[in-house]
């Protein structure tokens, strides 16, 4: 294994010489990564007959995932540092069908806006009881809950003064290997979100509002955390690239 | 179709304490008499090794079956699940040891890596057979970045890079998208 480099989602050489954002509020440039990292050409595509392997997936159950593993605020001895949260919603297909027992996984930054990772060399403090990764698979009707944190904001290389907003990271599983997703959750009225160069990375306005969750007082647990509701619909084989940059 | 799909984002460089799992690569049984070893590396554009890629693969069972099996991620060494899920090392590695698919004879590939906007999908094929309407589309120095390629020696092992994008002289490993209809 290569020595810790201290990167934090950098792209050295496009950062170089790069101008934040002007203070009267110019939208950060939409985060395309590194272009040694970008395919020239674009992705082949593929009608899948019946049968093909990607219109099945893997198969997840509560061997995989334990009941607590969806409570993030639970897996050390002492309570977590911030802002208690429970983020929950339901996972449809592109008909607007329940995805169920399906696998979501969940990671982020703790509360100061640093990540358990040998990389993140953020100036800000980790938290003992707290390692920010969670695990649940959706009920019958499509739903997941976690409870958690809520993440801190953190600088990161794309250019001088980048930050990123508050966000939690999602990987999720459909019933076809072609619906596989790994995204990430906002927080509304996050006054860092339009100059964040990965939410601006998707081009269609509408399509970028759709990473936002809304505060659900209905999904408070009293005395104890704050809800925001943050539904998830999975591609079907139906995607295409040409709809790429929703 | 009646709900836009949601966006999906960079997997960033910090999921390494979500989503890789002791024994991740293993979706052969342990011990088992059949397993074979696909192994290679993933190459950025100018040929550096990418460290930090998540390489997801998804096959039938030797039998053909392509049903899955939950036990994945807490694995009892004995289930075949047909998931396997690897990180590629600092020098880009990455391997796998599983059974060879019954039916069609590929592996499923999803990709990610820091800095790509969105995952990535490809397949493995074990052999390049006559009539599949992949193959058959494809000029032949495309066709071949989808095979895996048997090592020399009797130990069953294959060999499969990928090549994130492409240059005169290295051919960029063919990605897939799914159309509508299929």
């Amino acid at each position: 294994m290569a020595a810790p480099e201290p990167i934090r989602e950098r792209e050295p050489e496009r950062a170089r010489g790069r101008q934040a954002p002007s203070a009267a509020g110019g939208a950060a440039p939409p985060y395309l990564g590194p272009v040694e990292r970008r395919p020239r050409r674009p992705p082949v595509p593929l009608r899948l007959a019946p049968g093909a392997v990607e219109l099945s997936g893997p198969v997840f159950g509560p061997a995989d995932v334990g009941p607590l593993d969806c409570d993030l605020t639970r897996q050390h001895t002492g309570e977590p540092l911030g802002e208690r949260i429970t983020v929950s919603g339901r996972v449809l297909d592109g008909w607007g069908r329940p995805v169920r027992g399906q696998l979501v996984e969940l990671w982020q930054a703790n509360a100061a806006g640093r990540y358990v990772h040998r990389l993140d060399r953020h100036r800000a403090p980790l938290d003992p009881n707290f390692t920010g990764t969670g695990r649940c698979l959706t009920d019958d009707e499509g739903h997941y809950r976690f409870t958690t944190i809520r993440p801190g904001a953190y600088p990161w290389a794309h250019h001088r003064n980048a930050w990123r907003p508050s966000h939690l990271h999602f990987s999720l599983f459909g019933t076809a290997f072609t619906q596989r997703l790994v995204t990430q959750m906002y927080f509304p009225d996050d006054p860092l979100l339009p100059y964040d160069a990965v939410w601006n990375a998707i081009a269609d306005t509408t399509a970028r509002r759709r990473l936002i969750a809304a505060y659900d007082p209905g999904l408070n647990e009293p005395d104890e955390s704050l809800g925001y509701r943050w539904d998830i619909v999975l591609d079907g084989p139906d995607a295409t690239w040409a709809e790429e940059g929703r | 179709m009646s709900l836009p799909p949601t966006p999906a984002q960079t997997i960033g460089p910090f999921y390494g304490t979500a989503l890789p799992f002791a024994g991740g690569a293993d979706v052969a049984p342990a011990g088992h008499p059949e397993a074979v070893t696909v192994h290679g590396y993933v190459h950025d554009g100018e040929g550096a090794p990418v460290p930090d890629a998540l390489l997801e693969f998804w096959q039938a069972a030797p039998d053909g079956s392509a049903a899955g099996s939950p036990g994945s991620l807490r694995r009892d060494g004995a289930r075949f699940t047909g998931f396997a899920r690897v990180p590629t090392a600092g020098d880009g590695h990455y391997a796998l040891r599983t059974l060879s698919p019954g039916g069609a004879p590929y592996l499923a590939l999803c990709l990610f890596a820091r800095g790509l906007p969105r995952h990535l999908f490809t397949r493995v094929y074990f052999r390049l057979p006559d009539g599949d309407p992949l193959l058959a589309g494809l000029p032949p120095e495309r066709r071949a970045t989808l095979l895996a390629v048997p090592e020399p020696g009797g130990h069953r092992s294959y060999r499969f890079d990928v090549r994130l994008r492409g240059d005169a002289d290295h051919a960029e490993t063919v990605f897939l998208a799914f159309p509508a209809g299929s």
